[in-house]
């Protein structure tokens, strides 16, 4: 038996280079709360670790964004914190970019499921 | 006997029965969380081979995007400022319902439009063919990410589950039965033990009844035949053997 629908829509979040942002901003993600602050990240070449490590954070503690999309190869530079992350919501999503394609090995999530077989028996 | 860890109680009939209820109990909780387990890794399997196919597909579909993105760019020039500068309300939000899977709630997330596009002026001006493109292809992707996100919870969730049920499953297993199995030995064994002291103990005064009858027998004879020999020489009535016999009290 499943229960009633949850009445609150939740946000998607975003963590990307900015050809990743521009093209799901343009899908229709991206708001500004009321504090005026985006749910998105536009990590450019100049951005420091240590901010991506610090709007990561805050977006993770956020209520509303239920699914958290991340591009890979910034995903690998903060990988700390992503598998610290260890809660169910929000679900944090590793995609790959224009120029890094997608690779399974470095995957948070699938990374888990190593201990119980290995990705490549699934295939 | 104390062989392992047992519950201390007073060793009686009552608490033995009482125990081995107990120990029923704990089997067949035991097995329930046994199915149970089995059943998550079951959904836990299949969850794990649908979010590594689905990934598979997600690496064509976001190249697509970028395909796309990149034709806009090329007609529309560099959208890429307009576009971050006009987000404010999100047109695409999801929904998380709760399903019950085995006794475990996974949430699913749903897709859903509000509101209206923020995007329908970008690219008026030039290229807004590639741009709507654009949009639609990012909408797809957008999709099956959020499908892809409800694989990912489930297996998180199921994951925890999992580790929980496990431990509670051998928790029973290796502390909780042997606990009951022990106590119940334990029981039995005094139980048994206590039978056979009773069982002694009257053997014993059976024994030491026996030797009383016989020694009083001895001295009632002896008694008899002085009676008999005086009655020989003086006529006297006959007297009641009630008379002569007396119970000492047995005392132990």
């Amino acid at each position: 038996m499943s229960k009633v629908t949850m009445a609150k829509s939740h946000l998607i979040g975003l963590v990307g280079d900015e050809d990743t942002c521009t093209a799901f901003l343009l899908g229709g993600i991206g708001e500004l709360n009321n504090a005026r602050e985006p749910n998105f990240l536009v990590v450019k070449k100049d951005t420091t670790i240590g901010e991506i490590e610090s709007s990561l954070r805050k977006l993770l503690a956020r209520k509303d964004i239920g699914i958290l999309l991340i591009n890979q190869h910034i995903a690998n530079d903060v990988r700390h914190i992503i598998d610290g992350h260890t809660a169910a919501i929000p679900a944090v999503l590793e995609i790959p970019s224009k120029e890094h394609p997608y690779d399974s090995s470095k995957d948070s999530i699938l990374r888990r499921a190593k201990g119980m077989f290995s990705v490549d028996e699934m295939r | 006997m104390g062989s392992g860890d047992k519950i201390n109680v007073f060793p009686s009939r009552m608490i033995l029965s009482v125990m081995k209820v107990r120990l029923k109990g704990a089997q067949k909780g035991h097995s329930l969380l046994k199915k149970k387990s089995d059943a998550l890794t079951m959904k836990f399997r299949q969850t794990l081979k649908k979010i590594i196919d689905n990934k598979l597909v997600m690496g064509d579909v976001m190249k697509a995007v970028y395909f796309s993105l990149a034709e806009a760019a090329y007609s529309a020039g560099d959208i890429t400022q307009t576009v971050i500068q006009n987000a404010d309300k999100a047109q695409n939000k999801i929904k998380f319902q709760r399903d019950n899977v085995a006794g475990v709630q996974l949430t699913n997330f749903t897709m859903h439009t509000e509101g209206s596009d923020n995007y329908q002026l970008t690219g008026l001006g030039k290229g807004g063919q590639t741009v709507s493109r654009c949009k639609d292809t990012a909408q797809k992707a957008l999709k099956l990410l959020v499908e892809l996100a409800s694989l990912q919870t489930a297996f998180i969730t199921l994951d925890e589950a999992i580790k929980i049920t496990n431990r509670r499953v051998n928790g029973i297993e290796y502390v909780i039965i042997p606990r009951f199995e022990n106590t119940i030995a334990y029981v039995i064994e005094e139980l048994d033990e206590r039978d056979r002291e009773e069982f002694y103990r009257l053997k014993k005064i059976q024994d030491k009844k026996k030797i009383i009858r016989a020694k009083q027998k001895k001295l009632a004879d002896a008694l008899t035949k002085k009676e008999a020999d005086k009655a020989m020489s003086v006529d006297q009535p006959a007297r009641s053997i009630l008379e002569q016999q007396h119970d000492p009290d047995i005392m132990f």
